[in-house]
């Protein structure tokens, strides 16, 4: 990574945790708006990590994922969470189309010592923004979701957490068989790192060998 | 000029004119996802329990067109309920049985000493009974097939039969259980008795001494008792977490009263039991808090067909006349009706409303709409399996409803 002239900003482990939770809500409005989950007059715009982005205006949608983000929020600080998993179904057959895969590896220590990191607001920035331009350009590969969809969310945790009044434990991870896998951007907060991975039904067409 | 940003963009930058498909080597892939099934003994998968509302099909954007589905188009399931009445005082007991529809539109409720008839065709409402402490609580009520008798189980252990046409009480049945009557199930002018003692008796309503058999099997409370349509087998589940099938093709004596099949596999206890209309010996039955699943059973054989893990309280099952669909009510802590297409067993509609387990469920005799009641002292209704309206034009000619009281009562 380039060295910055500029200053660092100190990181707690709160405030990486927030920016995770808020990068999730803006990503997973990204993606119901990019891939038609939900018709686009039901977005409005908005100015973030310096990108127009959407955001639903539908009450039932808003309050899902702030719901979730809270919850995310909490894990994330506790150093639980693992993994994020967005999941779009087919609302008639019920079968998974699309996962949206954001993994988390926290810095351990910050969460046992409580001690906070540094690294410039901007660099995260630009590191998020650079994974919702993937996000809004992945419809140039995806396959079409010619059908109406639904949406889910899975968090995967360590196994020590107490199951919030909310949640239920789920075994089934909604997986894909035999995906197309494509890797997005990471970007790093320096306490939590997140991964960003989509995998989609294999298109039958597709003749390109995974090699 | 930025140097860090232009280093970025010069170095991370250049991997998005990658074509995708070469960043997913078939080995990484099959170890991620090797991993991944891996590490799921150490982590654990949480969804959010309640889930974000579909899009209105209807009002979708041109550029999403409808594709022709070979079935039939999907209906709009309302998913709030139509109606809400008052039911104060009813018990919020796991093993009781306090809701019925009957074949002439009637819903008989048991709230606490009494029992309310609420015709349906005409939205009122009666008080057929109350009793006095010493016959302690109604524990269950059934509907006779002709709609017109009233099976009434207490705790006391006696079972009434009531005429609601003339609202007369016709008989008492005595001496047969020892504890309350937690479920009831009518076979022609047979009338079955589930008790809390575990035993189950079937009583001839015509006659005189009126047990006719029992059926000894279970260890606690009967709390779920369902005849199938032929009447050729029961169904009965228990707090002893078991299912028995009762068959009456059994000829030979001694084991006419010994069960045909017992199923163990639900590890908590199970009130919900329904017949397939569709499919015959097709027993659909679900499981309390420390189950929480739907199975399936050939009650011929005894296998269970498949099961399926709601993530809730099973209190009670509906199967759709119409389609091939099955609803089930439950607890802890969603408190909703969840509608499944059978049988791949996918969620098509989730019921809300009820702010506590929703224990009791009947449907309607056009088969349309669903009557559900809980401890939170409501009685609501859905019109989940169809609507009203179109079944009642389908219909030739409407029932002749008889007008059984001439007053009007409100529940309070």
């Amino acid at each position: 990574m380039a060295s910055k002239t500029a200053a660092k900003d100190i990181i707690t482990l709160r405030g990486s945790a927030a920016i995770v939770s808020e990068f999730f809500g803006y990503a997973a409005n990204s993606i119901l708006y990019n891939r038609a989950v939900y018709p686009e007059e039901s977005f409005a715009r908005v100015k973030k990590y310096g990108l127009p982005m959407l955001l639903t205006k539908d009450e039932g949608v808003k309050s899902f994922i702030s719901n979730l983000n809270a919850q995310l929020s909490e894990w994330l600080e506790a150093g639980k969470l693992q993994r994020v998993v967005l999941v779009i179904m087919s609302m008639n057959t019920g079968e998974v189309l699309e996962r949206w895969n954001f993994s988390i590896e926290t810095d351990n220590e910050v969460v046992e010592k409580g001690v906070s990191r540094e690294k410039s607001d901007k660099e995260i920035m630009r590191e998020i923004q650079a994974i919702m331009r993937q996000i809004a350009s992945s419809i140039t590969y995806l396959p079409c979701l010619d059908e109406q969809c639904v949406f889910d969310v899975l968090a995967y945790t360590d196994t020590d957490v107490a199951v919030p009044f909310t949640w239920m434990e789920s075994s089934d991870a909604k997986l894909i068989a035999n995906p197309q896998m494509v890797k997005l951007h990471s970007f790093d907060t320096k306490i939590h790192k997140v991964n960003t991975l989509v995998s989609y039904k294999n298109d039958e067409e597709e003749s390109d060998d995974e090699e | 000029m930025d140097m860090g940003y232009a280093h970025w963009m010069v170095t991370e930058g250049r991997k998005e004119k990658e074509p995708p498909f070469s960043r997913s080597p078939s080995s990484e892939a099959y170890r991620r996802l090797l991993a991944e099934t891996l590490n799921l003994n150490r982590t654990r998968i949480f969804a959010f329990k309640n889930k974000p509302p579909t899009s209105s099909s209807a009002s979708s954007s041109s550029t999403y067109h409808q594709q022709p589905k070979p079935a039939k188009p999907r209906r709009r399931i309302r998913q709030t309920s139509e109606r809400a009445l008052d039911a104060p005082d009813i018990v919020d007991d796991f093993y009781l049985n306090l809701l019925d529809w009957g074949s002439s539109n009637i819903v008989a409720i048991a709230l606490a000493r009494s029992v309310y008839l609420w015709d349906a065709s005409h939205g009122s409402t009666s008080e057929l009974v109350t009793v006095d402490e010493e016959h302690g609580l109604f524990t269950s009520v059934n509907w006779a097939p002709d709609g017109r008798h009233l099976a009434i189980g207490l705790e006391n252990s006696e079972v009434q039969l009531w005429d609601a046409a003339s609202n007369k009480q016709l008989r008492t049945l005595k001496g047969g259980h020892r504890c309350r009557v937690g479920s009831l199930a009518w076979n022609n002018h047979i009338l079955t008795t589930g008790g809390m003692d575990g035993l189950i008796m079937n009583n001839d309503v015509r006659i005189r001494d009126h047990i006719v058999g029992t059926y000894r099997g279970h260890s606690q409370e009967v709390c779920g008792l369902k005849w199938s349509a032929s009447g050729q087998q029961l169904a009965s589940g228990g707090n002893d977490n078991l299912i028995h099938i009762w068959d009456r093709r059994r000829s030979s004596m001694a084991a006419a009263h010994q069960w045909l099949h017992r199923m163990e596999e639900h590890t908590a206890a199970v009130r919900a039991l329904a017949w397939c209309p569709f499919q015959a010996n097709l027993l659909a039955s679900g499981g309390g808090g420390g189950d929480m699943s739907i199975k399936f059973w050939n009650t011929i054989t005894g296998a269970c067909l498949n099961s399926a893990n709601t993530y809730a309280q099973v209190c009670g099952l509906l199967w759709s006349k119409s389609e091939r669909e099955l609803l089930s009510s439950h607890g802890f802590t969603g408190n909703q009706l969840t509608l499944w297409k059978y049988p791949s067993m996918v969620k098509t509609a989730e019921l809300r409303g009820h702010t506590s387990r929703v224990l009791f469920l009947a449907q309607s005799p056009d088969g349309c709409t669903v009557a559900s009641a809980a401890g939170d002292e409501t009685l609501r209704f859905w019109n989940v399996f169809g609507d009203p309206a179109e079944a009642a034009r389908e219909k030739s000619a409407p029932k002749a409803n008889s007008e059984p009281f001439s007053w009007v009562n409100r529940i309070r």
